[in-house]
């Protein structure tokens, strides 16, 4: 057997090894990087970025831990921004993890100095609403009265009794809805529901695997951003100029779509080599 | 009647929603809001017959010793764990330092990363695998993913900064994500709305009878 055939019957233990080491490798090195911003992660940031202070910015975590690594320093660089431009944040969950993730979060950003010096209160500057069953059509029922989407925030605090939510009926009283989402129910029923139906500002962050199928939704400005990845969320901190694991992780992310490139090379060029004693025997 | 009841319900819920979609005024907005009220309720409740479910299969599959039938042991275990520490935890089950937070951070979060991450090692044995260039289409699908894995990190830029400006590697994958990627994703789809109204359509004429079940 020639190295060329040898190469084609690759043990994929083989490659699951590289691929672990140019993975794993980069994450001890503190490399900095160009990040180059895309129109649709500039999109998401020029509406928050536009937005005044004070007005009413709705944030749905509708994804679990599986997805953490891409989405929470989205949401974690997306919280950091409204917070330094004294917007009001409400977050709530269509997937029941969604909730604790968004804490993670909060407890992440609320503990940064130059965020705890405004000495932002729970419940007048931000409030967690918690999970509600219902999917998509939960979306609906915030389209003509959020409270009864959800009664109580995550602490069993009654909706009405909280600062932040007074005034706040519908989605004619939010001034940007932002959705983190690994799947269904996600942006697709978010723009379906809340952007279609009740004419809401959206814009979302989605997984890599995700993205892609949202585009439709950007060409009709159904959603006016998109967060696509771990490059999505290292766009967003450029832009925000506040450089975090976004744009730390994106030195293991190009390792590893080299390494792949790499393989899917390799893998051509052995293909090529070994076509015309294919075709012999 | 066993038939009939179940598709006149079918048949009027249906068609309420849809004049309810379009007509956003009471009494209609009153009757959507009571049907999405009446479905959050049944979607929680459809949580316990999940949980029942799943209670179910793993107990059957111990009973009966079915092949792995050890880690429906686990299954069984983590669950109990998790209901019985976030019941003893109250309203703040969640918050930093309780028990249910070390469980999900130290277990739960660790699992599913895991699962997730999976995905890198079979995208990577699966690209030196299947990516040849064995006909155009192939050769085609070949440079997109090329030129868009590449173009997606910042590698793409170091490799193609010398390129003028709209010709480098993240132009080209910005490029296939907004055009013939974007119009793909588009006639799927529609075709996929097309098929959910026409499907729709037949349940709530009572054309397709299999969510009946019997005959």
């Amino acid at each position: 057997m020639g190295f060329f055939e040898r190469l084609l019957k690759i043990d994929r233990r083989i490659i699951f090894t590289l691929i672990a080491i140019a993975i794993a490798l980069p994450l001890f090195f503190n490399v900095s990087m160009y990040v180059e911003t895309t129109p649709e992660v500039r999109g998401v940031f020029d509406a928050v970025d536009t937005l005044t202070a004070g007005s009413k910015v709705l944030i749905s975590f509708d994804y679990d831990p599986g997805s953490m690594p891409e989405l929470q320093p989205m949401a974690e660089s997306f919280f950091r921004h409204c917070f330094e431009r004294d917007l009001k944040v409400i977050v709530m969950g269509l997937w029941p993890q969604g909730p604790l993730q968004a804490n993670w979060a909060l407890d992440v950003i609320l503990n940064e100095p130059d965020i705890k010096a405004k000495n932002l209160q729970y419940g007048v500057d931000y409030v967690n609403l918690g999970y509600t069953a219902g999917n998509e059509v939960v979306i609906q029922r915030m389209g003509s009265d959020i409270h009864a989407a959800f009664p109580t925030d995550y602490y069993g605090t009654p909706t009405d009794e909280i600062t932040i939510m007074k005034g706040v009926r519908n989605f004619d009283n939010i001034n940007f809805v932002y959705n983190l989402s690994a799947g269904y129910p996600g942006t697709m029923e978010w723009v379906q529901f809340a952007a279609d139906r009740f004419r809401a500002t959206l814009g979302a962050g989605n997984t890599a695997v995700q993205a892609p199928l949202m585009y439709p939704y950007l060409g009709r400005r159904q959603l006016v951003g998109l967060l696509g990845g771990m490059k999505g969320a290292a766009e967003y901190e450029v832009l925000a100029n506040r450089p975090a694991r976004g744009v730390r992780y994106m030195f293991s992310q190009g390792i590893a779509h080299a390494v792949v490139v790499f393989f899917v090379i390799l893998g051509n060029v052995a293909f090529f080599a070994t076509r015309k004693k294919r075709k012999e025997s | 009647m066993r038939r009939e009841v179940p598709l006149m319900i079918t048949a009027i819920v249906g068609f309420t929603l849809i004049i309810v979609y379009f007509v956003p005024h009471p009494p209609f907005s009153d009757i959507r809001d009571l049907f999405a009220d009446w479905f959050s309720i049944i979607a929680a409740f459809a949580i316990y017959l999940g949980i029942l479910s799943l209670l179910k299969i793993n107990v059957e599959k111990i009973h009966r010793k079915k092949s792995g039938w050890q880690f429906s042991w686990v299954t069984i275990l983590g669950f109990a764990l998790f209901v019985v520490v976030g019941i003893t935890e109250g309203r703040d089950f969640g918050e930093y330092g309780t028990r249910y937070y070390y469980l999900y951070d130290r277990i739960y979060y660790p699992l599913m990363a895991t699962m997730f991450s999976i995905l890198a090692f079979f995208i990577g044995s699966a690209s030196y695998r299947a990516f040849r260039a064995r006909n155009r289409e192939a050769t085609l699908l070949l440079l997109a993913a090329f030129f868009v894995m590449l173009g997606r990190v910042p590698i793409g830029y170091y490799l193609s900064s010398w390129l003028p400006e709209g010709w480098r590697m993240g132009d080209m994958a910005n490029a296939i994500m907004s055009y013939p990627q974007m119009a793909g994703q588009r006639a799927v789809m529609i075709g996929i709305a097309l098929g959910i109204v026409s499907t729709s359509l037949r349940v709530i004429l009572g054309i397709e009878r299999t969510f009946l079940g019997g005959d």
